[in-house]
């Protein structure tokens, strides 16, 4: 995907800020002339037509300045990043306050040169009128950076979701994943059609439930949960024979908790992907799920090659923490530890009986 | 036309069935083994002699490019009696960038499923290739064959792309004993894959790290560590001459080091003079 270019008189800023400029500056320009029609509409004595226009774009256009395009150029100095550039913190606030003063004291400069009046006089003949229009102009402002925040803010999260069931789909659509299982169904439709049947149906399943889930947020039973993972194991004991066993574990009383869908789905995958798979002797994955209190605890269990230190920063895990944090909040963790050699043991707790 | 050949696939199903297709297109093909991982494959490969190498890319512990690699360095070569290299078919489920490096003269690739059609078609360049060396055979020493192979594992084997947010590595921690070591990177002689571990030379110290090669691999900087062999990494300004066996083996005299260090075939074409 390419940037375009954006307006002409924008070049000076990060191309990925440009577009959001321009169309905030429309926006305050509207509004600069939408504020300036009434105030000459209701008070045309104190308020000429052009004297308000002149006030009125001259205030929008330096604090719009002030606040939006230096708000890009100063960002490294306001530890803010693209695509929003926006940034809560200390430095922020000041730069805002601070623009907002400015672009009133510059703007109002303007107006009283085209006036030749001094606004700044009215301060001693009418403070009323000086503080009403001060505080009417941070007002606004204020009004528009909450607007424009808010906006930005609500965007971002927007791509983060859209990126976050794209790198979901892709996990569990793995190309290698997918074409070694083609091939083995293309093996087994020749030898044993039987076989070959159960796992194209274990392949729908599977296939059927990654969609579902990359668009739903909802909840499904564990039970459900467990047989997703019966289905993706089905698929993988075609492909790797004697190198993968494997124990699902659910009791009874716990077949209808309600689960985030396919939650366990990338845990299981890790452990076959990073465990079993590099391991020439192959081994076990054990899933269990035990209420322990007021507590639910799944363990995924692999007896594979394990991993030293860290894992790598993989999808998976982060997601499922995420996923986890979403749903549960402080309730919801994810325990990893691992031995090299020895395997890795995943532990998810969550509270027992809560949607 | 006769030939041998050795299968490794990881999953039963798809080396059986290679076996299969391959007993269709090409009945008078012999396959002497049939390895489930890498380590086997060059063992087997070995002791056997295969004439032709079908190698699946992602097999447990070490993978077809890593066997393949490792096979290069290890098949004697020199003597009249000597075999020459195998031609490799390398067979993948999906490897977009080993397909790009791949300009198929000497080695072929296979994608899974593995279509009749196309094996055929690998079949043929196989055996072209085969011909062709028998009617070369007296005058092509059996190095010749290697050179085409080696420069294309090569391609495949050099990382996909400097990782970009890569943090140089400035010092080597490793425990010894109740303490931490601190070791200025610079002052690394030679890194050496053993086993779990990694040994770091330095001139006065022997350490032992963690980290597995390939994940400090990305973190040196190039120009002044050089890969010498699957398993060790050299400072270029502590190398102090190349020397060459009988065998045409090249291996490292390093300033402050009383071992040689070997030089695999893969590396071997960075030591030219200049």
């Amino acid at each position: 995907m390419t940037l375009s270019p954006g307006p002409w008189w924008l070049r000076w800023l990060p191309a990925d800020s440009r577009a959001g400029v321009q169309r905030r500056a429309l926006i305050v320009w509207a509004v600069a002339a939408v504020i300036a029609l009434l105030q000459s509409f209701f008070n045309p004595e104190q308020h000429p037509l052009t004297a308000s226009l002149v006030y009125s774009y001259g205030i929008s256009t330096c604090i719009w300045f002030l606040c939006d395009p230096l708000r890009i150029v100063l960002r490294r100095w306001l530890r803010a990043e693209g695509p929003h550039y926006w940034a809560f913190n200390l430095r922020s606030v000041l730069h805002l306050l601070l623009a907002i003063g400015l672009g009133y004291a510059a703007g109002t400069a303007l107006g009283d040169a085209y006036t030749g009046r001094s606004t700044w006089q009215l301060l001693l003949l009418s403070p009323q009128r000086f503080w009403g229009f001060l505080l009417g102009s941070v007002g606004i402002s204020a009004g528009f950076l909450f607007f424009f925040y808010h906006r930005e803010k609500a965007h971002a999260l927007e791509r983060l979701a859209t990126d976050t069931r794209l790198k979901l789909l892709e996990s569990q659509l793995e190309p290698h994943m997918l074409f070694n299982t083609l091939a083995n169904l293309r093996v087994l439709i020749g030898t044993d059609p039987a076989r070959a049947t159960a796992m194209l149906d274990q392949l729908g399943d599977y296939l059927r439930a990654t969609l579902a889930a990359s668009r739903s947020t909802g909840s499904h039973p564990l039970a459900l949960e467990f047989q997703r993972l019966r289905d993706y194991l089905g698929l993988m004991s075609v492909r790797m024979g004697e190198r993968l066993r494997c124990t699902l574990d659910l009791p009874d009383e716990l077949a209808t908790h309600p689960v985030p869908p396919l939650l366990l789905q990338p845990l299981v995958e890790n452990a076959i992907r990073h465990g079993l798979e590099p391991s020439v002797e192959g081994g076990e994955i054990v899933v269990s799920a035990r209420a322990d209190g007021d507590t639910l605890r799944i363990t995924v269990r692999d007896s594979g090659v394990g991993c030293g230190g860290t894992p790598q920063a993989g999808f998976g895990l982060t997601q499922v923490r995420e996923r986890l944090a979403t749903a549960f909040g402080a309730q919801g963790r994810l325990d990893w530890s691992s031995t090299p050699g020895q395997g890795t043991l995943i532990t998810l707790s969550l509270p027992l009986h809560a949607d | 036309m006769q030939a041998t050949a050795l299968i490794a696939e990881d999953e039963p199903l798809l080396a059986t069935a290679l076996q299969a297709e391959l007993a269709r297109a090409w009945p008078q093909l012999q396959v002497v083994a049939t390895v489930g991982h890498g380590a086997a494959a060059v063992q087997q490969a070995l002791a056997l002699r295969p004439q032709v190498l079908f190698l699946d890319i992602r097999m447990p512990g070490q993978s077809g490019l890593e066997a393949a690699a490792e096979l290069a360095d290890e098949w004697p070569v020199g003597g009249p009696a000597d075999a020459p290299f195998p031609a490799i078919v390398f067979v993948t489920a999906y490897d977009q960038y080993a397909l790009q490096a791949f300009d198929a003269q000497a080695v072929d690739y296979l994608l899974k499923p593995v279509l009749p059609d196309r094996l055929a078609r690998t079949v043929q360049r196989v055996q072209g290739l085969l011909a062709q060396r028998g009617h070369a055979a007296a005058g092509a020493t059996p190095e010749a064959t290697l050179t085409h192979t080696l420069d294309q594992l090569r391609a495949l084997l050099a990382p996909a792309a400097p990782v970009p947010d890569a943090v140089p590595l400035r010092v080597i921690q490793a425990s010894v004993g109740s303490q931490m070591r601190l070791i200025p990177v610079q002052e690394v002689v030679v890194f050496e894959a053993a086993d779990k571990y990694v040994r770091v030379l330095t001139r006065d110290a022997e350490l032992l790290i963690r980290t597995p090669l390939k994940d400090l691999l990305p973190q040196l900087d190039t120009s002044v560590f050089w890969q010498v062999h699957r398993g060790t990494v050299v400072r270029a300004d502590a190398i102090h001459s190349v020397h060459r066996d009988e065998a045409g083996k090249l291996s490292l005299e390093v300033r402050g080091l009383q071992e040689r260090v070997p030089v695999s075939r893969l590396y071997a074409g960075r030591f030219k003079a200049m």
